[in-house]
């Protein structure tokens, strides 16, 4: 896992969860945490978008529904293109 | 402070119960990062401390046709934090149209202050947004859209007062006919573009409706960098992630005049703000503003407070400097826009600004409140917001050529009506120029020149107008007839020598001011032999040909004649590039009298010379200020 990745998305997550840092953990999921629902899921993917420069695929989106899912796909959005 | 140690400190003081530091720390930290995360972050913070905090609750409905969502964390963080607490009801989707039309909906049991209705081109005529229409449909096309939105605000106007803001439309980026849309003058473009013309009459129809000009607001970010395909295919939102709290201002530019939170007042500084550079240390000559770069950011700053103030806004100054430094430039630098009679009060002393301010409202009878604070220095305005957390202070940003651009975005400046009074105040000053393109009709030459509505104005030379002109003798090449090179030193002792003369020449014309373009020299040979010998004349390239030439040449003639001249005359000395200027004295009815080399010395009697001024341009003489 990367870090200051995770402390970023950590933030992110909880400003638009509207929750804590600390309660941002790798076992959160939208099945587990009332406040993501549809509307705040939307959000959450906007704010990533606007924070890390990029766009994400329809396919990555509904993926997202986990930390550990997000970060895997922030993750790999963030390597360098291999040569 | 990096984004999480804010965030901690704001819960700090919030557990604290210090609602105003908090309040003002959420400032910053919006300021410093309006982010859809932040956005988020700052109304829940808000909502903890909003019932200690001095806040107008306005209730404001939104009818829409796509997904907004998103955009209402923007929305109310930016209202909180101008004052204003926004409870915010959305239109279940795509149920617009019952909720305007049906008394019992849930529109009007919620009491809404405001109600936009926010629908797309797309979702309301598809077909319309989609495809190539036949010439001859346009008019029932428009008929087809208009009607039933007639209606809808009918039936708003019928069941609630609450004030109306309609979106107007956006055209498709690639019309169906490609080119030939544009051609025919009936096609998918004109029709939308009829279909806002007539929305705008409709809201005229009724009471407290306005037009907001989505097509503008989408045309002024682009069209491409605005929209999201992906996000409209899949969640129906069509706005990219970084446009949407250009949105969210948007709205809020209504949602300011429309709960009263407007600067009724700006208070500006001088050094660095209304011109670039200090004037008591950099003097009158040393300020840079005018229509070049880098002055040319300040007078555009200029032109956006002379339209604040044709809107009924006053304005005063308050700069620390030395009043009589401070008042020359003021009244005397030719680059200024605003003069001493656009300003309500004035507070150029070395007092603290934030004593100064308030001085200043209590003298025009406004509150603080209503008081809005331009300074380009960031020490200034972190002690303004300190003292006076109330005054709206504005972000400049650090570049000059944002500041403008600032300005015209500021919310609390707009207005949805104008008083009588307001206009009244404003019509005193013409601070739009007419920026239209030149008609087509144009024929003749003469009527080229009519239409450029040129003025003229020739002044002696003058301490303000020094610098400029030493630069132009140094550096005009192509329409300069003797290529005399001159320095500041030199152009003064000139101008003070018996017999000297030194004018300069500004121009402007219907789109814009050209500034000063050009310079001449005349010399009075022996009194007894009343000859006078151009010894210089120059005009800048981008206003030749347009007939300036002929007045300046003129106003020489007359000034000669009027000192009891008889002749008027001047060498053309040839270099590699005055080329344009060869046949200047000869198109102008001078003879030539002798020649040496390429050089040639060219007259013109003044008794019989019938040499006029163009009556298409309006020729102003001032007096220089006897350096």
């Amino acid at each position: 896992m990367n870090p200051s990745l995770f402390e970023r998305l950590r933030r992110i997550a909880a400003d638009v969860l509207e929750v804590t840092p600390g309660q941002i953990t790798e076992s959160v999921s939208s099945e587990t945490m009332e406040t993501w629902d549809s509307v705040h899921h939307l959000n959450l993917v906007l704010a990533l978008e606007q924070e890390f420069h990029l766009q994400f695929e329809p396919e990555e989106i509904d993926d997202m529904t986990s930390i550990p899912s997000v970060l895997a796909v922030l993750d790999r959005k963030l390597q360098p293109p291999s040569r | 402070m990096n984004p999480s140690d804010v965030r901690e400190k704001i819960e700090h003081l919030i557990s604290r119960g210090d609602a105003s530091a908090a309040s003002s720390l959420l400032g910053e930290l919006w300021r410093s990062e309006p982010t859809a995360s932040a956005a988020s972050f700052v109304v829940q913070r808000f909502e903890k401390i909003r019932s200690h905090l001095n806040l107008v609750s306005y209730r404001l409905a939104i009818l829409r046709s796509f997904t907004v969502e998103p955009v209402i964390p923007f929305l109310r963080a930016a209202g909180f934090l101008a004052g204003i607490d926004l409870q915010v009801q959305l239109s279940d989707f795509n149920a617009y149209v019952q909720e305007m039309v049906d008394p019992a909906s849930r529109l009007y049991a919620f009491s809404p202050d405001a109600v936009i209705l926010a629908v797309q081109t797309r979702d309301l005529d598809p077909a319309l947004w989609c495809g190539s229409l036949p010439a001859e449909a346009e008019p029932a096309v428009v008929d087809r859209f208009i009607a039933p939105l007639r209606q809808w605000m009918q039936a708003v106007r019928r069941n609630t007062p609450a004030h109306l803001i309609v979106h107007n439309f956006e055209p498709p980026p690639f019309p169906g006919a490609g080119l030939l849309d544009a051609q025919t003058g009936a096609g998918q473009r004109a029709a939308i573009l009829q279909i806002n013309r007539e929305l705008q009459a409709l809201c005229l129809e009724q009471p407290n409706v306005y037009v907001l000009d989505y097509e503008a607001l989408v045309s002024r970010h682009g069209y491409r960098s605005w929209h999201d395909e992906r996000k409209w295919l899949t969640v129906r939102l069509p706005i990219a992630a970084p446009h949407l709290n250009d949105l969210a201002k948007e709205w809020l530019r209504f949602l300011h005049p429309l709960t009263g939170k407007v600067a009724k007042l700006l208070v500006v500084d001088l050094d660095n703000t209304l011109w670039k550079g200090i004037i008591g240390e950099d003097g009158l000559h040393g300020i840079r503003l005018g229509v070049e770069y880098p002055g040319a950011a300040f007078q555009e700053l200029q032109r956006v407070l002379l339209d604040l103030h044709a809107r009924g806004i006053l304005l005063a100054i308050c700069s620390k400097n030395n009043f009589d430094d401070a008042m020359e430039a003021i009244e005397k630098h030719p680059g200024m826009l605003l003069r001493a009679h656009h300003f309500a009060a004035m507070r150029i002393n070395w007092r603290d600004k934030s004593q100064n301010l308030r001085e200043i409202a209590t003298e025009l009878n406004l509150g603080t409140d209503a008081v809005a604070f331009l300074d380009d220095n960031p020490t200034e305005r972190q002690q303004m917001r300190a003292e006076l957390p109330e005054v709206m202070v504005l972000d400049l940003p650090n570049d000059p050529m944002e500041f403008a651009r600032t300005l015209r975005e500021y919310p609390a400046f707009e207005r949805l009506s104008l008083s009588r009074e307001d206009q009244e105040r404003g019509t005193m000053y013409q601070a739009q120029r007419v920026r239209q393109a030149l008609q087509n009709g144009t024929t003749s030459r003469e009527e080229f020149f009519r239409s450029l509505e040129q003025e003229a104005e020739i002044a002696a030379l003058s301490g303000a107008t020094l610098p400029r002109i030493a630069q132009l003798i140094n550096k005009t090449n192509q329409f300069n007839l003797t290529t005399r090179r001159y320095s500041e030193q030199q152009l003064l002792e000139m101008s003070r020598a018996p017999g000297w003369n030194c004018f300069s020449i500004a121009v402007r014309d219907r789109f814009g001011d050209n500034g000063l373009v050009g310079a001449a020299i005349a010399h009075f040979q022996q009194a007894d032999h009343p000859i006078c010998e151009i010894d210089t004349f120059l005009l800048s390239c981008r206003v030749i040909g347009r007939t300036v030439e002929t007045a300046f040449l003129w106003f020489l003639a007359d000034h000669a004649r009027s000192r009891g001249a008889r002749r008027l005359q001047g060498w053309f000395l040839p270099t590699k590039k005055n080329a344009p200027a060869r046949d200047f004295y000869s198109s102008h009815g001078m003879t030539k009298a002798s020649e040496n080399g390429g050089a040639s010395l060219w007259t013109l009697d003044l008794s019989a010379s019938n040499l006029s001024c163009p009556d298409w341009i309006r020729l102003r003489v001032v007096p220089g200020d006897n350096l």
